[in-house]
């Protein structure tokens, strides 16, 4: 269970922010990955990506999403250098590719195609990151407030993965003990499906019993709890608003624009420089602040 | 007159498609502030006794019900569990299905949030309840990351959280080590004589909490078979139901000594009195087992363990450079908390994992039986998961047309032995290696009733006179003492602890028999058979007539065992 991606509350800026906040300020990143296309400030958004990651104390763990998302991403870039025709400048020509027409590979499509590869990379390191540094169960209490069954069979799901987890790891150890060895064959796997299936549905029938013993089925809708803003809360705000802020300027002012077709056109000027520098202090500064973040 | 807190009256209750009865005409009252055990063997109605009683039983399970449930003035069959659970906080078994949130905090706020509780309510609901728990450090962490004895203790928060009259919990310790057990029973006590908490707890080991109880109902085919304080209880059981009574009772009943005690403190009293427990006992190792353990090590390793490390990758190290030897023939009890390495330690036996450091060399294969039977099991029927000579060997010949799941905990456990310790399968496939040089059981009484630990027991010391080396992982000191000859203790990771268990098990608080707790380890008794040998030797050492001393099963006049024909015998007893 220990190499398994779960949230688990531990002394960071991030974990310390109420679920609202953090998940408002991981949307915002999100927002300004998706919006804007310049590499330069792609890369600086990544930057402070990485070093959300190390302030949270999560690096090692999004390190392994890391390497989930370069196998997403670099497809992305081979097939968009196959399949895209928009390109000027031309870096290969594998001639005559009969209903696919002239098989010519340009720089432009090279470059779309790693932006774009940056751009999902990105938003699988900062879903990680979200789903390891803000709390589920005070996420889903917000939900709760507007819909109670679905939140709460939402959040029991997400308790549910490592449990089953656990058991799937279990029945498998427990073939392995077999004199035999696991069974083997389609039929030994439907049958070994089968019993995992059985073992959930047991393991579900106990879960709705107690729901149903601690009142589920009255389904009254949960009061909230009012909670201080912490220094960590208004920070995370301040830099959520920021970096969209910043993303929007960025958007409207032509300060970040990038045009990848028919050739390369991408603002490098001191104003996208800035940007840049603005975006990485806005993401990595409320890490700064380390007071006040022990569980 | 404050009328009863839970009532039943006349209540039978058959599962859907179950031919017999689970419950078969019950009736009793349950008063507030009472704190009743509810005793009987696996399969005999005291989980559904518990589930009829906050409503799951009939509104969630279904089937046929007869008769009436009355809690706190609500009639079950008009009120459904998600009501009483206002009155009622439940525990059952297995913590990890009752943990449904991912911090504690939200698990305790959920029963309150889910009632409609103001906020100020869910907050002071969850800081007075971890306070009582003694949970309050645990708030703010991961439900993943908690211990089973801590687990444990959240979802017991969790059930009193909403403050219920009530707490009925089903064998709420058969997954925890010696320590939290005690820790959870303790707890159990204080709430009950500080809070007057009303508590109906279904268990197995009696000898945990027997001297907690104000009352015993003990359940037979769904039937209440005895119904009395803890001495009735004892006195019916060493009568009409000998796998109920606890270790210190039929140490007392085999030395004819009266009264049966509830507990270790009242034995030693009863002891004491007549002149049968020095002050200080010295702990005698019994020459036989010493001199059978060193013959044991004079032979051929059957497995041995050379400094063997379990490191985890940014993690803590779970086996600290163990060394431990088994030759064939030899019978180890592997003891420890819950975390202490154990199950690695198996893993590594069967070669389920590899040392990050160190070696382990076998003679032959290791046949390993994980905690849950269940995740053996793949087929629609027993026949299908083990050949008929290992059916047979583990006395199931007679139940291959039956579903493994339809199994009783014993026979599972049975079954999954079969399993692992191969023979021939159906297909007629060979096990690669043959019969196992070293058979290795990870906590294989987790929820067992006393009657199928005795068989299990009586199965690997036939096993080990075979030639088989045994190594077992267990909780219970009880079992431990009744299948091996030797006993290891690991903490943290390392062996603290390695020698004939007459000795190991004879000397501690917590992994020590009750035998040996009530005769301070005197000559190594560790359990009621040896122990009562060693009294009636003192007994006739001292030459005293022990007047009021009569043999078992005989009247004992007032207060004494009744006949064969007055069951249930503690309805009248000091009600």
């Amino acid at each position: 269970m220990t190499g398994m991606l779960f949230y688990r509350r531990i002394a960071s800026p991030l974990h310390a922010t109420r679920a609202g906040v953090g998940a408002g300020w991981a949307l915002a990143l999100t927002v300004a990955t998706i919006v804007l296309y310049n590499p330069l400030v792609l890369l600086a958004l990544l930057l402070g990506v990485i070093g959300a990651t190390l302030g949270s104390g999560v690096g090692h763990l999004v390190g392994r999403a890391l390497r989930t998302a370069l196998i997403v991403a670099l497809p992305i870039v081979v097939v968009n250098v196959l399949v895209s025709r928009q390109g000027l400048t031309v870096f290969a020509r594998l001639g005559d590719l009969g209903p696919f027409g002239q098989g010519n590979l340009t720089f432009e499509a090279l470059l779309y195609g790693g932006v774009i590869a940056l751009k999902v990379a990105m938003l699988i390191l900062i879903a990680t990151l979200a789903g390891l540094a803000v709390d589920p169960d005070e996420l889903l209490g917000l939900w709760r407030r507007l819909s109670f069954r679905s939140a709460l069979t939402a959040s029991l799901a997400t308790r549910m993965v490592p449990v089953l987890a656990a058991d799937a790891q279990r029945i498998s150890e427990a073939q392995r003990t077999r004199p035999l060895g696991a069974p083997s064959g389609a039929r030994a796997r439907v049958a070994l499906l089968g019993a995992v299936i059985g073992g959930s549905l047991d393991r579900a029938m106990d879960v709705a019993a107690t729901l149903e013993v601690r009142g589920f089925a009255t389904g009254r809708r949960a009061r909230r709890i009012p909670r201080a803003w912490s220094r960590h809360d208004i920070a995370f705000a301040a830099s959520a608003v920021c970096i969209l802020g910043l993303a929007v300027v960025g958007w409207l002012g032509g300060a970040v624009s990038f045009e990848a077709y028919p050739q390369v056109q991408m603002q490098v000027g001191p104003e996208t420089l800035l940007l840049c520098v603005a975006l990485l202090l806005a993401v990595v500064l409320p890490f700064g602040d380390r007071r006040g973040i022990e569980p | 007159m404050i009328g009863p807190l839970l009532s039943f009256a006349e209540v039978s209750y058959r599962y859907p498609g179950a031919g017999d009865p689970a419950l078969d005409g019950v009736s009793f009252d349950l008063a507030p502030g009472e704190f009743c055990l509810l005793a009987g063997l696996s399969g005999h109605g005291k989980s559904t006794l518990l589930r009829a009683a906050c409503g799951l039983v009939p509104h969630f399970h279904g089937g046929r019900f007869a008769g009436s449930v009355t809690l706190a003035g609500h009639d079950t069959r008009e009120y459904g569990p998600s009501h009483l659970g206002a009155f009622a906080g439940v525990l059952f078994q297995d913590p990890e299905t009752q943990l449904v949130m991912s911090s504690v905090r939200a698990e305790l706020a959920l029963a309150l949030e889910s009632r409609g509780n103001g906020a100020v309510a869910v907050a002071r609901g969850v800081e007075e309840v971890a306070l009582a728990l003694g949970i309050d450090s645990l708030l703010d962490r991961s439900t993943n990351d908690l211990s089973g004895g801590e687990k444990q203790r959240v979802a017991l928060g969790a059930a009193l959280a909403g403050r219920p009259r009530i707490v009925l919990l089903d064998e709420p310790t058969s997954q925890l080590d010696p320590v939290a057990g005690d820790e959870l029973i303790g707890l159990l006590r204080r709430l009950n004589q500080e809070w007057e908490m009303t508590i109906l707890l279904a268990e197995h080991r009696l000898e945990r909490c027997l001297a907690a109880a104000d009352r015993v109902i003990a359940l037979e085919q769904g039937r209440i078979a005895c119904d009395g304080d803890p001495q009735a209880f004892l006195r019916w059981a060493a009568r009409r139901s000998p796998a109920l009574q606890t270790p210190g009772a039929k140490l007392f009943a085999l030395a004819g000594l009266e009264p049966l005690p509830v507990g270790v403190r009242q034995a030693r009293a009863t002891l004491r009195s007549h002149g049968l427990l020095a002050d200080e006992e010295q702990p005698a190792p019994a020459a036989r087992s010493r001199a059978k353990v060193r013959r044991a090590r004079a032979s051929p390793e059957a497995l041995g363990m050379r400094g063997v490390w379990h490191e985890l990758r940014d993690g803590p190290a779970i086996l600290r450079g163990v060394t431990l030897s088994l030759r064939p023939g030899e019978s180890v009890a592997l003891m420890g908390r819950n975390g202490a390495g154990k199950s690695t330690l198996l893993r590594h036996a069967a070669g389920l994992l590899e040392p990050t450091r160190g070696r382990v060399q076998r003679a032959g294969r290791v046949a390993l039986l994980l905690q849950n039977p269940g995740d053996y099991f793949i087929h629609e029927r027993v026949g299908e998961e083990a050949g008929p000579e290992a059916l047979a060997a583990v006395g199931l010949a007679g139940m291959a047309a039956r579903h493994p799941r339809d199994l009783s905990g014993g026979e599972r456990q049975r079954l999954a032995l079969a399993i692992v310790t191969g023979s021939p399968s159906p297909d007629g496939r060979s096990p690669r290696d043959g019969s196992p040089a070293v058979l290795a059981l990870d906590e294989p009484t987790r929820g067992m009733d006393r009657r199928a630990k005795t068989e299990l027991a009586g199965e690997l010391r036939r096993r080990s006179a075979a030639g088989q080396a045994v190594i077992v992982a267990t909780h219970d000191p009880e079992f431990a003492a009744a299948c091996a000859q030797r006993a290891v203790l690991l903490a943290d990771g390392r062996v603290i602890a390695d020698g004939p268990a007459c000795e190991l098990l004879a000397g501690g608080w917590y992994f020590a028999t009750e035998t040996a707790r009530i005769l301070g380890g005197a000559g190594g008794a560790l359990l009621a058979e040896h122990g009562a040998e060693l009294l009636s030797g003192r007994m006739l050492a001292l030459q005293e007539p022990f007047a009021s001393t009569t043999p078992p099963g005989a009247e004992a006049g007032e207060g004494g065992p009744r006949g064969q024909h007055d069951a249930p015998v503690g309805r009248e007893v000091a009600r």
